[in-house]
């Protein structure tokens, strides 16, 4: 059991939640797939940790950790404020930025 | 022993993380992902990371995944079906997704990480303690931690902010 | 101070009164801007005085220096300074010009004093004066050039004087272009002779020419001939001569200094000046020679025909410069330059009489409606019988030496320009008739209505203010002539002006009589010395049987013009109606302008037209609007990736971070 193991399932990990943004439609479901790819950088990121031998890839994530909670905040505020206007929850719909 | 233990957690969380993704109802997908954090915290603690297996079942798990809860809850949803590309890029979402994958592994599991070929360096007993933990992040990461703290606050203002009941201004 | 320095000043004085005239015009009352501008013109004619002075100081063949202010142009290859030259030819023309310059200035005084635009005059006519001494003092091509430019731009401001007038305006636009014509043709000689030789600098020129070029070589013959087409437009030769009966739209004055005096001798001086280069190209010369000569004989038609006083007055003046571009194409330089400055001064005083007597006709220029002035108005009567008797070459005037010196000296070259010497005897009973004609159209016989205002009253008659040529009413403000109208006999500086031209017509003949005194050639010998025509002298005998033949010529034209005119009016009638195709032809101009609108001037209008619609619409616009089209287009399509579609920025995204890792992961392996 090396590092390679747990790197290598942080990448399908990764890329699980990149193809799960480009395919689901809810907001919700997409935020939940951003949890996904920010968890499986702390998965790569305390493997390296216990390969290198010292904290502070642990100390990341924990970071990291700090920054998905605030992301997770704001974005279920939007969602909130969305579905408070009775704006439709499809993230297709709400597309007025646009050139 | 180990081995074991690596695979049974690595199905739960590719298993949660495949939930998220394929579920049709966005409260399923909650709950997959939930399993996916848990699986995660063993999957930390195999690494002997104790704290940030905790702090994963505690914060992530517990209060986080509990704010996604009640906003599933009040926001409702569901009964769509699970894949809905946008039209023209039916082939590329999957395909990018292989491709990252394929880049990762190789990047990873090509010699120049020789290193994670083996077992890692003896580590001492505290390792991944909240002792450590906490020495590491009030002396040498110090400046990240309160900056982490500041982004938590505005986050906290954001969240009251984005939520109020503003009165409409015409 | 020496000769450079009193030229400097000549130039300088003309330009500052022009400047404090114009910058001046709203403070300066009437009469003190017309005084600044003679006494300038009188400082520089009292400088170029000072200046001869000096010369004559010099040894003859020393009598030429080149004095430059500092350097125009000092980049590869050339080197052109901002100089003068001095010498007897530059000091006689610096002379001519201010001399009757100021005597114009003087008679403008008061002629143009009820004018609403007095101060403007004035200027511009300091200004022509400036231009006229740079051409004449340049020391160099280039300069030579901007003189002739600027000479052309104050010819334009003055013909266009009364600009309201939309008759004026045209012929200063027509002056103008023809000017711009010629400017060309000098430009390009410029350029070849620099290609040649290296140098625009006249001494350097002069020197290098006779060694770089064979006789009628292909270059120096299409250098002359350029010259010869700055020379021809600026001297109002056939064929562009078609400006200058136009260019009588110009008030009186201008008309008597830049086309009588001035600016139409400036072909004159050039062909003089660059006599070095024309006798490199003999055809060339030859070519000028012949011009000339058509031009006097068909001038002197058309001014038989004439009845504008004016522009016959200006036909005279083109068969007049036929004779001097004759003269100095044939290698009688000086014979030419004192024709040059005895028809300054008989041509100056006729229209200056000219003008007296139009403004008595209260600006009628009509010779067929005036009559009787002779009993109305006898100073300007005994003034225009000066000039005319000078323009007819009676013996004693200026003008029968200096005319029949030119044609003595064709026929002791002897050969071929024998037909110069037949031919201008022709010219010159023509002239004798025409100038007579106007006598005595004009000035005996029963009393015209506006004459005997005159007579009664001692009034100038007074009308409606009306355009002359077109009939078509004016008013009198700025722009348009005044209300007054100035003759001679009331008003004394025109009067001083008509006196001392008028003395100056009957006697300066006198400092070259053939036998007793040769004063101008003695003069201009140093600056024709390396010529070998110009050392061709007619015998006295030649000499005298051309004087016999010319004073016989002339009082038989004038014996001509008393039969028709006086004796016998009716025969006039008859001649035109026998002579029909001939009369219409003269009348008509010989249809230069006719033929000159059918071939150049349509078919430059046809090619702006196929610009405009061809070439314009299509390539231009198809082009810009094609960059257009196209960008636009590009833009729309780069505009499509921004959808809106939060999931497509996000496959963008990961499929970048896709594309780097996989250029990373190439590149490491």
């Amino acid at each position: 059991m090396n590092a390679e193991w747990f790197v290598v399932l942080s990448a399908l990990l990764f890329a699980t939640g990149a193809m799960g943004i480009l395919i689901r439609r809810s907001p919700m479901v997409i935020l939940l797939c951003l949890e996904l790819m920010l968890n499986a950088g702390n998965l790569a990121l305390v493997a390296f940790s216990r390969m290198v031998g010292n904290g502070q890839g642990q100390v990341f994530a924990v970071i990291v950790m700090v920054v998905a909670a605030c992301e997770v905040v704001v974005g279920l505020g939007l969602i909130v404020a969305i579905f408070r206007r009775r704006l439709p929850l499809n993230v297709d719909d709400l597309r007025e930025l646009r050139g | 022993m180990e081995e074991l233990l690596f695979f049974v957690s690595a199905l739960g969380a590719l298993g949660g993380a495949v939930g998220v993704v394929a579920m049709r109802n966005p409260f399923y997908s909650v709950l997959a992902l939930i399993v996916h954090l848990f699986s995660l915290a063993a999957l930390f603690l195999l690494l002997t990371s104790a704290f940030v297996a905790a702090a994963q079942v505690v914060v992530y798990a517990g209060a986080v995944m509990v704010l996604y809860v009640f906003v599933v809850a009040y926001v409702g949803g569901g009964g769509e079906s699970a894949w809905e590309p946008i039209p023209g890029q039916r082939f590329l979402a999957p395909l990018l997704g292989i491709a990252l994958f394929v880049e990762l592994s190789v990047a990873v599991l090509s010699s120049s990480l020789l290193a994670l070929g083996e077992d890692g360096p003896d580590v001492p007993a505290g390792f991944g303690d909240p002792a450590a933990i906490g020495r590491l992040l009030l002396e040498k990461f110090l400046l990240p931690f309160e900056a982490a703290s500041i982004l938590l606050l505005i986050a906290a203002v954001g969240a009251i902010v984005l939520a109020s009941n503003r009165r409409e201004t015409s | 101070m020496s000769a450079t320095a009193w030229a400097w000043l000549v130039l300088l004085f003309p330009l500052l009164g022009s400047i404090v005239i114009a910058l001046g015009f709203k403070v300066l009352p009437a009469k003190v801007a017309g005084a600044i501008g003679t006494i300038s013109i009188g400082l520089a004619f009292a400088c170029g005085v000072a200046a001869l002075i000096s010369l004559l100081g010099d040894e003859p063949e020393a009598r030429h220096h080149a004095s430059s202010l500092w350097d125009y142009a000092s980049v590869a290859g050339l080197d052109i300074k901002l100089g003068i030259f001095v010498d007897p030819l530059s000091i006689f023309m610096v002379l001519v010009v201010t001399g009757v310059s100021t005597l114009i200035h003087l008679y403008s005084y008061g002629y143009m004093q009820s004018d609403e635009g007095y101060h403007r005059f004035f200027s511009y006519l300091n200004f022509f004066v400036f231009s006229m001494l740079l051409l004449v003092l340049a020391g160099n091509f280039v300069l030579l050039i901007v003189g002739w430019a600027f000479v052309g731009f104050a010819s334009y401001a003055l013909i266009s004087f009364w600009y309201r007038r939309e008759t004026a305006t045209r012929a200063g636009m027509k002056a103008f272009v023809i000017n711009v014509v010629g400017d060309i043709g000098l430009v390009l000689a410029a350029f070849l002779i620099f290609r040649e030789l290296g140098t625009f600098d006249y001494g350097a020129v002069f020197e290098r020419a006779p060694e770089a070029f064979t006789t009628n070589e292909w270059t120096i013959t299409a250098i002359c001939l350029l010259l010869l087409v700055g020379a021809f437009a600026k001297s109002a030769q056939l064929p562009l001569h078609t400006w200058l009966p136009d260019a009588m739209e110009g008030p009186t004055p201008v008309s008597s200094l830049i086309h009588a005096a001035t600016m139409v001798t400036a072909g004159v001086y050039l062909i003089a000046r660059t006599h070095v280069l024309f006798e490199l190209a003999p055809t060339a010369a030859d070519v000028a020679a012949f011009t000339g000569l058509a031009t006097l004989l068909v001038a002197a038609t058309m001014a038989l025909v004439m009845t504008d006083l004016k522009r016959a007055i200006a036909y005279s003046t083109m068969s007049q410069i036929g004779y001097m571009i004759m003269g100095v194409s044939i290698g009688a330089y000086s014979a030419g330059m004192f024709h040059l400055m005895t028809h300054a001064f008989f041509k100056a005083l006729l229209f200056m009489a000219a003008g007296s007597i139009i403004a008595a006709m209260a600006n009628d220029q009509n010779i067929d409606r005036m009559s009787g002035f002779g009993k109305a108005m006898r100073f300007t009567s005994i003034t225009f019988v000066c000039g005319a008797l000078a323009l007819a070459a009676f013996p004693g005037t200026s003008g029968f030496f200096s005319k029949d010196e030119i044609l003595a000296f064709a026929e002791a070259r002897g050969g071929m320009y024998l037909i110069f010497t037949v031919f201008g005897y022709v010219g010159a009973l023509m002239t004798a008739v025409y100038s007579f004609r106007l006598v005595f159209r004009v000035l005996p016989g029963k009393p015209c209505p506006e004459a005997q205002e005159l007579i009664d009253s001692g009034h100038v008659a007074h009308e409606a203010p009306k355009n002359p040529a077109t009939g078509e009413p004016e008013d009198t403000d700025v722009g348009f002539p005044g209300p007054e109208h100035h003759i001679a006999e009331q008003s004394a500086p025109m009067r001083v002006a008509m006196g001392v031209l008028a003395f100056g017509a009957i006697f300066a003949g006198l400092v070259q009589v053939p036998g007793v005194d040769d004063v101008v050639t003695k003069f201009l010998d140093p600056v024709f010395e390396a010529s070998a025509l110009a050392h061709i002298h007619p015998s006295l005998e030649q000499d005298y049987v051309g004087l016999g033949i010319g004073g016989f010529i002339a009082l038989l034209g004038i014996g001509i013009a008393y039969l028709l005119y006086v004796a016998r009016p009716e025969l006039p009638g008859k001649l035109e109606t026998r002579l029909r195709p001939l009369h219409t032809l003269f009348v008509n101009k010989w249809y230069f302008d006719e033929a000159i609108d059918f071939l150049v001037v349509r078919p430059a209008l046809a090619i702006g037209r196929f610009a405009n619609r061809v070439f314009e619409r299509v390539v231009v616009d198809g082009l810009v609007s094609g960059t257009e089209g196209t960008v636009r287009g590009a833009g729309g399509v780069v505009r499509a990736v921004q959808n809106g579609f939060v999931r497509s920025y996000a496959l963008v995204l990961i499929a970048g971070f896709a594309g780097l890792a996989l250029y990373f992961l190439l590149s490491s392996s």
